[in-house]
């Protein structure tokens, strides 16, 4: 059912409808919306045979989402930012162990400084994990691939993270199609697990493995990854016929049949890329755009072929590996590596700590790259006099404070000089 | 409480003692009074292969538990096994040893993870299978406190047993928030101007158990292991959060001999440190009696891990903090009362 | 597409009017989006929420910076940030006050603007007088639908009842209403 509905409303409602047995979490922005939903339909009996629990931290909850699963339970939690990064060791576990667990990540930055603003740099902490990673381009897509998580993880055995940007789609209110509980069920068969603690026949799960067989099981993670990429496609296709519309896959491209400029980007800023190229498009400029659905697991092929026939790759990310550079695009690389006569690749970091990315800077950032790309990572907008100026002061004094009280500080002086 | 003496009949008061000890043996009790691992159909949850050191308490307490529990559900039963010696021996890859469903997460989560297996059992109508959640005091008092406080705070349906042997033991022995205070371990070496670990630290967590206000709190230890089966037992008759907290000496730790287990763990509760009782919803209903009252050394002198204490004059003093720890204890919990209980 | 930017104060309701505009121009079959400029919940501190509405699917996602309509629910504003910013020469400007635009020194601005698109109207006391408390939000709205004609008084009307229990949705429709009829057009 068509509804103007809070995207995190719509994927609580979609969520229910995926019969979640065991929904456990720990409030932590922007996720909150999305749990307190759920809490909420658990109590009106919107939703039936599911046991709601509130717990004291993320570690909690994540453990609590193991021990549920392991017991053959439907198991979901949601969290963000710090409350990943509190829970990574469980993170680590649950793909270790192989358990489908769905877990909604409203991407926030991790601090300090504390951020309570979108960026990727949580999903991007654990992106090694052994979770897969869906990203949501609007809520209607994020409220989508919950359902396509839960098959995707009960398939294979492993958990998936849907990310969803914190604020950007969180909390904005727009058109979502609530699917129907019969097309759900028809979609997503009860969960059938693998390997469960059951009196009936008792097995042990959690046993330490030596040199001899890690090697093996890590492989096996990976290899369960590879059929990933086979699996995303079919049950988007199969979603596309039980639902009617396209949502998921593992990419999808925009105006990149000729495209001289191809741009890679991940999640909500998509929208705002596609409106850019359509005037880039009109001033007779040959660009164009990737999204990536799933960055793990990571579709190496399937990019490559996007790709291969561009002059110069741009990839636009709410990412900053520290020391390194864009983690995005050095996965795009990877789509690249030991290809003759392939694109160059560039590197824009926006967005991070919940930046606008707006059309004008993605306009001026894209059209340079058509005419002069740049090497290593381009920071979009970065204010280089408040950041010149910080470098100065404390070459000049030794305890010259925290960075971001003298950022912060020289940021409502520039502000008062302009008022003035 | 429990007497010590089995009436026959009403004309003979027999004391039963085996070897020095005040243990009351299996085969001169009735059936009912029998402990469960002196039955034939006993569900052997931790079954025989497991690598425990020669004479591990926690072995033999994790034993008498796991079946009593056992019997107690019909052997509907899943364990939660927190990251420990425990976990470790019993599942020395390929192999494991457990022959109850048993699920090894991590080491601070059991008490969470195990909330989500009995909400899943919960869910999936199968009210009858139970659960337990078990791991060392590491895992308990100190990485795994916020997840047990959390499970209590909730009141979920599990039985948390925590296996005290007062330190990190598979590690190396370092010193744990349950290590006494003076007791050497790896990084509380016999070294310096107070040697051992630090008097006026560390915690109770079964006092704290209490103070949670949980439907069954008590602790236990393998000198008396009737004892830990009733209250295993009486622990799965009820439903709510639960907490049993046993002490299981461990010789490479403790720097005990293999055979002295049983032993030193009777002289723990007969000298006043490790007091034995119950709670229910926040008020101690009840604690055992020291029969006869031992000083600390005898208890002390045993373990290597306190031998510096009697290698110096201020070694002696510190025992004598020592026993007023004790001494605090048999006060505070009535340990030493001739009527009636706490 | 057609943006307007909302500004007021923490609890003033800043959030539940853009939302409520996008549900109103949903019902008109229209694509909407809204979205709030997030920040730490505190009471008292400004906030800004927007809502683009458009007859085809809405894919920017940046903040509105050259809007097509202000809503000001909080006239001190003007003196704590620049709220005019980016309001297009052909914009609309409602601002929630008892005093005229002379008084509130906004002339400049309302001069800048085409004839009857810049107004103030009494929402917090259309507010007190209908709803109890003084949230201009709803009346706001049903002013903004006068003067602009980009949704419907009966479309705002839906919205606000589709949000609130019946009691509550009637007296702010009351609201809004009040402020409609006091409201005249703004010429094509």
């Amino acid at each position: 059912m068509l509804k103007q509905i809070e995207g995190s409303r719509a994927m609580a409602e979609t969520i229910g409808l995926c019969r979640p047995e065991v929904i456990c979490a720990y409030p932590i922005t922007p996720q909150t919306h999305i749990v307190e939903g759920l809490g909420e339909m658990v109590r009106t009996g919107e939703i039936t045979k599911c046991e709601f629990i509130n717990v004291e931290s993320e570690f909690a909850a994540l453990s609590v989402a193991i021990g549920a699963s392991a017991a053959g339970a439907r198991a979901y939690t949601a969290t963000a930012s710090q409350g990943l990064l509190f829970m990574a060791e469980a993170v680590y576990n649950a793909s270790g162990l192989g358990l489908p667990i769905v877990m909604t990540l409203g991407n926030r930055a991790i601090g300090a400084p504390i951020n309570i603003w979108n960026d990727h740099s949580d999903a991007m902490a654990v992106c090694d994990s052994g979770w897969m990673q869906l990203f949501a381009e609007t809520n209607q897509e994020a409220a989508d691939l919950h359902i396509q998580a839960f098959r995707l993880a009960e398939e294979l055995s492993m958990p998936v993270m849907v990310c969803v940007d914190g604020f950007i789609l969180t909390h904005a209110v727009e058109q979502v199609d609530i699917p129907e509980q019969d097309d759900v069920d028809a979609y997503l068969p009860p969960y059938e697990p693998v390997q469960v603690l059951d009196p009936q026949a008792p097995i042990s799960i959690g046993a330490m493995v030596g040199p001899d067989a890690f090697t093996e099981v890590r492989y096996l993670q990976h290899y369960k990854q590879t059929l990933a990429l086979r699996l995303i496609p079919e049950f988007a296709a199969e979603f596309k016929t039980q639902f009617g519309r396209d949502s998921g896959g593992l990419l999808r491209s925009y105006r990149t049949e000729d495209a001289e400029l191809i741009v890679v980007a991940m999640g909500s800023v998509n929208g705002t890329i596609k409106d850019t190229i359509d005037e880039m498009r009109a001033d007779g400029l040959s660009v164009g755009l990737v999204t990536l659905v799933s960055f793990r697991p990571f579709p190496t092929k399937a990019l490559r072929e996007k790709l291969v026939g561009a002059r110069n790759v741009v990839v636009i990310e709410k990412s900053l590996a520290v020391g390194m550079g864009g983690p995005l695009a050095n996965n795009v690389d990877l789509a690249l590596r030991n290809v003759a006569g392939a694109p160059q690749v560039h590197s824009v970091i926006a967005g991070l700590g919940g930046r606008p990315i707006t059309s004008a800077s993605l306009h001026r950032v894209l059209r340079r790259a058509l005419v002069q790309p740049w090497d290593g990572s381009q920071f979009l907008d970065l204010n280089e006099e408040i950041v010149a100026k910080e470098l100065h002061y404390v070459r000049k004094v030794r305890r010259s404070g925290p960075t971001a009280e003298n950022l912060l500080r020289r940021l409502s002086e520039a502000a008062e000089k302009a008022a003035v | 409480m429990n007497d010590r003496t089995i009436t026959m009949d009403a004309t003979q008061k027999l004391h039963f003692y085996q070897k020095g000890t005040f243990t009351v043996g299996n085969r001169l009790v009735s059936e009912e009074q029998r402990a469960v691992q002196a039955s034939a159909d006993r569900s052997n949850a931790l079954t025989c292969g497991h690598r425990a050191c020669q004479g591990c308490g926690e072995a033999l307490g994790a034993r008498f538990a796991i079946d009593a529990a056992m019997r107690a559900t019909d052997n509907n039963l899943i364990a939660v096994n927190a990251t420990g010696c425990l976990e470790v021996f019993t599942t020395p890859y390929p192999e494991t040893s457990w022959q109850t469903p048993w699920l090894h997460s991590l080491f601070g989560n059991a008490a969470a993870v195990a909330t989500g297996v009995a909400a899943a059992m919960r869910v999936k109508g199968r009210p009858e299978v139970r659960t337990i959640a078990q791991g060392g005091d590491g895992g308990t008092t100190d990485i795994g406190f916020g997840c047990l406080s959390g499970m209590f705070e909730r009141n979920d349906d599990v039985l948390y047993i925590c296996y005290d042997n007062e330190a990190y033991m598979n590690t190396g022995v370092q010193r744990s928030s349950a290590t006494p205070p003076a007791a050497r371990t790896a990084t509380t070496p016999a070294m310096g101007r107070a040697p051992g670990n630090v008097f006026g630290t560390g915690k109770s967590v079964p006092k704290i158990a209490v103070a949670h206000g949980i439907p069954y709190v008590a602790t236990a230890t393998v000198a008396d292991l009737h004892d830990l089966e009733r209250k295993v037992t009486k622990a799965m008759g009820i439903h709510g959060a639960r907490y049993l907290h046993i002490h299981v000496p461990c010789p490479l730790g403790w720097g005990s001999l293999s055979h002295d287990t049983i032993r030193l763990a009777r002289l723990a509760v007969e000298c006043g440190l490790f007091p034995l009782f119950e709670a229910e919803h926040g008020v101690i209903t009840g604690s055992q009696k020291i029969r006869r009252q031992v000083p600390v050394e005898d208890y002390l002198k045993p373990q290597r891990r306190f031998a510096h204490l009697f290698a110096s004059e201020e070694g002696k003093k510190r025992i004598g903090q020592v026993q007023a720890i004790a001494d605090h204890n048999i006060a505070e919990y009535h340990l030493l009362d001739q009527e009636g209980d706490a | 597409m057609f943006q307007v930017r909302i500004h007021g104060r923490g609890g003033q309701g800043v959030v539940t009017a853009a939302e409520l505009l996008s549900v109103a121009a949903y019902r008109e079959g229209k694509h909407a989006q809204a979205f709030p400029s997030f920040g730490s919940e505190r009471m008292g501190a400004p906030v800004v929420s927007f809502c683009r509405i458009d007859d085809k699917e809405i894919r920017l996602r940046e903040p509105i910076l050259v809007p097509d309509a202000l809503i000001v629910q909080d006239p001190t504003l003007f003196k704590a940030i620049d709220v005019c910013q980016g309001l297009k020469l052909t914009g609309y400007l409602l601002v929630n006050s008892n005093r005229s635009l002379s008084e509130l020194h906004l002339d400049a601005i309302a001069n800048e603007l085409p004839v009857g698109h810049a107004l103030t109207v009494p929402a917090s006391e259309f507010a007190l007088k209908h709803v109890g408390r003084p949230l201009p939000n709803a009346a706001l709205l049903g002013a903004f639908a006068r003067l602009t004609g980009v949704v419907q008084l009966k479309s705002v009307a839906a919205a606000i009842s589709e949000k609130f229990p019946e009691k509550i949705a009637a007296a702010n429709i009351a609201a809004a209403t009040a402020a409609y009829d006091a409201v005249a057009p703004a010429a094509a």
